[in-house]
């Protein structure tokens, strides 16, 4: 009938549409499960399909030695590998060690700042994942009780 | 009235660097009311979207670790004045945000 | 030859004591300002004097480079924002706050603290700000209200460039009261710990209290209100004084009390010199 066949014609031009869509509107829905994932192991499965990184000196890592607070700790990231995909910050003793998952468009940079929380003394990896891999770098960023001002 | 996010976007050549900062108070659900001694629930931003002329330029998918008042620096090609910014989020408990602005 | 150097030592060094003893008589504001730079800038040569507005960011480099970072985009740029918005919003009998202050935008932050010889008391920005809602029968602001912060981040930006010079007027007795008794605060022992300000700022300047490194006293009061990582909020002057205290456990004054006001004004006047480069961002 003529509602039906309306009704398959625009499924059909919703599925093509969506088919043809570019990858810059194909947004991933947020990694819940990564997100609350209690060990970095955890979290890498369920976000990258695995905890196995290649370490990469092309990726440069900016943190403090030590944390000045660890409310506020920023981190700079960059890398020269190509086609990176995302980039993502895990603070392996942090209760939740997944910090951030951030989806690198294309016509961006794969640079990202931005300021953290950690628990305590803790290695901070960032893991980049591209066309080719999941790399990986790791700093050490300690975390200390103030005495008067913290 | 005041925004809750600001952004300042500088163009060099052909890159443009766009750093935000917005109000919001990312509890981890962890800490406790000095008064009630109650812990006050997650609240926190789940994912942040910019887009450049409509474009998605970068995703953020945060956790509660990213701290209070959330800032982000990033870089992108392509970009020239008067080219459309915008930002916005929503966070775990359904709020949203956003901003635009026109590059200079 | 020994006994020579001796003999020869013994009547200038009983000249330069009883010069000492003299100085110490006549010994004032700007004299004991003059012995605390002096003082910090020997025990700091690599610093230049301008640079201990930024407090422990001069000593500390890794301190500093992630305190740099923070004023990449610093968030009291939100209590900037509204503290403008705030003053330049008439009370609701149409006066504006700038129609209490005599002087221009930019040296509102820096007429404070003073001496008020009418009242014999000191006058801080805070205060001044009350005064003036009171004067046109709003009620005051609460210290550390958000209001309060928004409109003294404010006045503090604008007031950037300038530099600080607190007055303790000679002939003032009242004034010079005051000052002395923020001194002799800043040097009292107190709390369970048993330290006076001095004994961290002064003595053990530089140096380290667990994790945390101890900042200068001069330079301490130009950059207020600070932006707090720890907090994700802002705090006032005052504000920092109650937390220090309680942190060598003692009970502290209230905000905007005497003892409070008199410390202000001498470590203000400890700053001359310095820039008002306020709001700033601290852990």
């Amino acid at each position: 009938m003529q509602i039906g066949r309306r009704f398959v014609l625009k499924a059909g031009v919703a599925l093509a549409t969506i088919a043809a869509l570019p990858r810059t509107l194909l947004a991933a829905a947020w990694p819940a499960d990564a997100f609350s994932a209690k060990t970095a192991t955890e979290a890498l499965n369920s976000l990258l399909g695995s905890d196995q990184t290649t370490p990469s000196d092309q990726i440069k890592l900016d943190v403090p030695v030590i944390a000045e607070n660890g409310a506020v700790v920023p981190i700079t990231i960059s890398t020269t590998l190509s086609n990176v995909e995302t980039i993502s910050i895990v603070v392996e003793n942090n209760p939740r060690p997944l910090a951030a998952m951030f989806e690198i468009m294309p016509g961006t940079l794969p640079e990202i700042s931005s300021r953290i929380k950690m628990g305590e003394t803790s290695d901070v990896m960032v893991v980049v994942k591209t066309d080719s891999g999941s790399y990986s770098t790791s700093k050490q960023v300690k975390v200390t009780i103030g005495g008067c001002g913290g | 009235m005041a925004s809750n996010i600001k952004i300042k976007a500088k163009i060099s050549g052909d890159l443009v660097e766009i750093k935000s900062l917005m109000i919001h108070p990312m509890e981890t659900g962890a800490r406790k009311d000095p008064e009630t001694g109650a812990l006050v629930p997650q609240h926190h931003i789940t994912q942040l979207t910019f887009t450049h002329n409509e474009q998605v330029a970068l995703i953020a998918n945060l956790s509660t670790a990213i701290s209070k008042n959330p800032y982000f620096s990033y870089k992108a090609r392509g970009a020239k004045a008067g080219d459309v910014l915008k930002v916005s989020w929503v966070d775990n408990l359904g709020g949203t945000d956003e901003l635009e602005t026109v590059l200079k | 030859m020994n006994l020579r150097i001796r003999k020869a030592a013994a009547v200038p060094g009983a000249i330069v004591a009883a010069l000492l003893v003299q100085q110490i008589a006549l010994a004032g504001p700007e004299e004991d300002r003059l012995a605390f730079v002096a003082y910090f800038q020997s025990r700091f040569p690599d610093i230049p004097f301008e640079q201990f507005a930024n407090g422990i960011y001069a000593i500390d480099s890794d301190a500093r480079s992630q305190w740099l970072e923070i004023e990449e985009f610093p968030p009291y740029e939100f209590a900037v924002e509204r503290g403008k918005e705030l003053w330049h919003k008439a009370l609701p009998n149409g006066t504006m706050l700038a129609d209490c202050f005599a002087a221009q935008l930019p040296d509102i932050r820096g007429q404070f603290p003073s001496f008020d010889v009418a009242s014999g008391e000191v006058i801080t920005l805070e205060l001044a700000i009350n005064d003036c809602r009171i004067e046109n029968n709003q009620p005051p602001l609460e210290y550390d209200s958000s209001e309060m912060i928004d409109l003294t981040a404010y006045l503090a930006f604008e007031a950037r460039g300038t530099k600080v010079d607190v007055r303790v007027p000679d002939d003032q007795p009242g004034a010079l009261a005051a000052y002395e008794s923020g001194k002799r605060f800043y040097y009292s022992k107190r709390g369970q710990l048993n330290f006076a300000c001095a004994d961290c700022h002064v003595t053990s300047a530089g140096q380290w209290v667990r994790a945390d490194r101890l900042s200068a006293t001069i330079g301490h009061t130009t950059h207020f209100p600070v932006y707090r990582s720890k907090l994700g909020g802002m705090i006032s002057l005052q504000k920092r004084f109650a937390g220090c205290i309680r942190d060598v456990r003692a009970k502290p004054f209230e905000l905007q009390s005497t003892q409070y006001r008199n410390l202000e004004y001498f470590l203000s006047y400890m700053s001359n010199g310095l820039e008002w480069n306020g709001p700033g961002a601290r852990k």
